[in-house]
C-alpha cells in the first residue's frame, strides 16, 4: 500500500495529532487564560476527526483497509469504535469547564489549559488502539492513552484524593502494560511476528506452552485495562478519587477503546483458538457481573457505586464477546453504545448535584428527597438508573436483551441464566437510587445552578435511553452488525 | 568444557526478572519508589525476551519493538515520578501503607 493512501486512511488521527500539538503550543504561550478557547478548539478537532470517519463507514473490510503495510487497519469495526470514542470525548470536554471553574475544584479553581490537550492525546491513543493490526501499534496506542489518563486522574494537584487516584491508576496501569507486553513478547517468540496475521498463522494447531502463556498474559493485561474481575480492584478507588469529569471520561471513551481492542485481539489474533480463550472471557464476564452487583450494594459514595456499576456492565459486554461469533460481537457493540450514553448521563447528573457555592455532593445522604427539590434532575436520574438496571420500556433493556439473545442462541443458556440472576441483584442499588430520591424526606441541599452544557447533555442522554431511543435501534444494529462482521472475514 | 548460551537461558532470566518485578509490586509494603523500580524490572524482562527472540530468529522486528518499549518506559517513569512528587507534596509520605484515603 502506498503512502498517500495510508495517510488518507489515518486522516482522523492526523487531525488529532496536529491539533493536539498546536494546542499544546497555545497552552505553553497562552497559559490558563486560554483554557476555554483551547477546550472549544479541542472539541472542534474531535468533531472534525469524527467527520473524517463518515465517508469511511462503508469501507467494510479488505486489503484496502490496511495502512502502512500491516501496522494499522481501518475497517468498519475500528470506525464504529472511533465514532463512539470521539462522541464520548466531546461530551466529556463539554462538561469539564463548569466543574473546574467552580468551587468543586477546591483550591485549584479554574480550568487548566492542558486538560483539553490531554484529552485529545488520550483520544488519539485510543484511536490508534482500535485500529491496531500489529502488536507494536497496539502497545503504542495503549500507552499514549494510558499516559495521558494517568495525568488526567491527578490533574487536581492539591487535592489528595486526586493525587492518590493518579498514583494508584499509574501503578496498576503500568503493571497491566508490563503483563500485556510480556505476553506479547512470548507470542512474538513462539509464533514469528508481531502483526496479527502472522501471530494468528503461528498459533494454528495445538498451542505450545509458550504460546498458551503468551495468550494468558495478553488476556490478563487486557482484562486490567477494561477493569474486568479479577483485575478490577483499581476501578473504585480511581473513579472515586479522580475529578468527576475525568471519571466520566474514564468510564466512557477508554472503556470503549479497551473493549474494542480486546475484541479485535481475541477474534483476529486468537480467532483460531476460540476454546483457549472462551472460558477465560466467560469467567471474567460472569465474575464481573456478580462482583459488580455485590460490591455496589454497601456503597454510600455515588461515584464509587457507579464504578461498581461499570464493572457490572463490562461483565455484560464480555458476555457478548464470550459468545465468540458475529452476533455476539454485534450485541457487544450495541451494548457498548448504550452503556456509554447511560454512563455519561449518570456522571453528568452527579456533576449537577451542587451546593449553592458550587461544591459537589457525592453520597446518598445528600440526594434524599431530590424529587421534590430538583425534579428534573431526579426524573432524569430515574430514567438513567432504571435503564442501567435493564427495566423494560427503557433502552438499557434492549442492550441486555441483545446480549442475552446472542448468548442463548449460541447455546450458552446456563451462563445467560447466571447473568440474569446477577442483574436482578444489581437492580437493587439502581432502585435504591430511586427510592432515596423519591421516598426519603428531602434534605434540600442541592441548590447550585448548573450550566447549559450539563442540562443539554443530561436531557439528551435521558431522551436517548427513554423509549424514544428505540427509534434508532434499527440503524444502530445495522452499523454494529457491519462492524462486527469485519472482524470475522479471516474465519 | 563450556556450554553455549541458548535462547532458553535468556528466557529463564527474563522470567525470573518478570516474577521479581511482579512480586516487588505486591509484596512491597514500604515505598512507592520501589514499585516504580519493579515496573522497570518488568519492562526489562520484556526487553530481554524480545531481543533474545529477535537474535535467535534473525528477525529485526523484536529489536525495533524493544526500542519502542525503552522509549515508552522512559516516558512512563517520568510521569510516574511526577505523580509521586505531587502526591508527596500533599501527604508528606510515600509509604505504601499510607496510600489509603479511599477504601471500601
Amino acid at each position: 500500500m502506498d503512502f498517500p493512501a495510508s495517510f488518507a486512511l489515518i486522516a482522523p488521527e492526523l487531525i488529532l495529532t496536529a491539533s493536539g500539538l498546536l494546542l499544546l503550543l497555545v497552552c505553553a504561550w497562552g497559559g490558563d487564560k486560554m483554557a476555554r478557547p483551547v477546550a472549544i478548539l479541542a472539541a472542534a478537532a474531535l468533531f472534525g476527526a469524527g467527520f473524517m470517519l463518515v465517508p469511511g463507514l462503508h469501507f467494510g473490510t479488505g486489503p484496502d483497509t490496511y495502512a502502512f503495510g500491516t501496522l494499522i487497519k481501518v475497517d468498519s469495526f475500528a470506525l464504529f469504535a472511533k465514532a463512539l470514542i470521539y462522541l464520548a470525548a466531546i461530551g466529556c470536554l463539554m462538561i469539564a469547564p463548569a466543574f473546574f471553574n467552580s468551587e468543586a475544584a477546591g483550591s485549584e479553581k479554574g480550568l487548566r489549559a492542558e486538560y483539553s490537550v490531554l484529552v485529545l492525546f488520550a483520544v488519539l491513543g485510543m484511536s490508534i488502539m482500535v485500529s491496531a493490526a500489529d502488536f507494536i501499534t497496539l502497545y503504542l496506542g495503549l500507552e499514549l492513552n494510558s499516559l495521558a489518563a494517568y495525568v488526567l486522574a491527578s490533574i487536581l494537584r492539591q487535592d489528595q484524593r486526586s493525587a492518590e487516584a493518579g498514583l494508584k491508576y499509574f501503578v496498576l496501569g503500568a503493571l497491566a502494560s508490563g503483563i500485556l507486553l510480556y505476553g506479547i513478547s512470548l507470542l512474538y517468540g513462539f509464533t514469528g511476528g508481531t502483526d496479527f496475521v502472522s501471530v494468528r498463522t503461528g498459533l494454528e494447531g495445538d498451542l505450545s506452552t509458550g504460546q498458551l502463556f503468551g495468550l494468558i498474559f495478553v488476556m490478563a493485561g487486557l482484562a486490567f485495562k477494561i477493569a474486568a474481575v479479577p483485575f478490577h480492584m483499581w476501578t473504585p478507588d480511581v473513579y472515586e478519587g479522580a475529578p468527576t469529569p475525568v471519571t466520566a471520561f474514564f468510564s466512557t471513551a477508554p472503556k470503549v477503546a479497551a473493549v474494542a481492542l480486546t475484541a479485535r485481539v481475541v477474534f483476529e489474533v486468537f480467532g483460531g483458538q476460540v476454546l483457549a480463550w472462551q472460558q477465560i472471557v466467560m469467567f471474567a464476564a460472569l465474575a464481573s457481573i456478580v462482583f459488580g452487583a455485590l460490591g455496589a450494594i454497601g456503597q454510600e459514595n455515588l461515584k464509587r457505586l457507579l464504578a461498581y456499576s461499570s464493572i457490572n456492565n463490562v461483565g455484560f459486554i464480555l458476555l457478548g464477546l464470550a459468545v465468540a461469533n458475529a452476533d455476539g460481537a454485534s450485541a457487544m457493540l450495541v451494548y457498548l453504545f448504550i452503556y456509554v450514553v447511560m454512563s455519561l448521563g449518570s456522571f453528568v447528573a452527579l456533576l449537577m448535584l451542587r451546593s449553592e457555592d458550587g461544591h459537589l455532593y457525592e453520597t446518598f445522604a445528600d440526594i434524599r428527597g431530590l424529587a421534590t427539590t430538583r425534579p428534573v434532575i431526579a426524573w432524569s436520574l430515574l430514567v438513567l438508573m432504571f435503564s442501567l438496571a435493564g427495566i423494560p420500556p427503557l433502552l438499557g433493556f434492549f442492550s441486555k436483551f441483545v446480549i442475552f439473545k446472542a448468548t442463548v442462541e449460541a447455546g450458552l443458556v446456563a451462563f445467560a441464566a447466571i447473568a440474569i440472576a446477577a442483574s436482578v441483584i444489581g437492580a437493587f442499588y439502581y432502585i435504591k437510587f430511586v427510592k432515596v430520591m423519591f421516598f426519603d424526606d428531602a434534605v434540600d441541599v442541592v441548590k447550585g445552578k448548573s450550566g447549559n452544557a450539563h442540562w443539554a447533555l443530561l436531557i439528551l442522554t435521558a431522551l436517548i435511553v427513554s423509549p424514544l431511543g428505540y427509534l434508532m435501534t434499527q440503524s444502530l444494529t445495522d452499523l454494529a452488525d457491519k462492524a462486527a462482521q469485519s472482524l470475522f472475514v479471516a474465519v | 568444557m563450556t556450554e553455549a548460551v541458548g535462547i532458553e537461558h535468556y528466557l529463564v532470566v527474563g522470567a525470573i526478572l518478570f516474577v521479581l518485578g511482579v512480586l516487588g509490586i505486591f509484596i512491597n509494603r514500604k515505598n512507592v519508589i520501589v514499585i516504580l523500580m519493579s515496573v522497570e524490572l518488568i519492562l526489562l524482562a520484556v526487553n530481554i525476551n524480545l531481543v533474545a527472540f529477535s537474535a535467535a530468529k534473525g528477525d529485526l522486528v523484536g529489536q525495533i519493538f524493544a526500542m519502542m518499549v525503552l522509549t515508552v518506559a522512559a516516558a512512563e517513569a517520568a510521569i510516574g515520578l511526577a505523580i509521586l512528587v505531587i502526591y508527596y507534596r500533599g501527604r508528606g509520605t510515600i509509604a505504601v501503607d499510607d496510600v489509603n484515603r479511599m477504601k471500601g
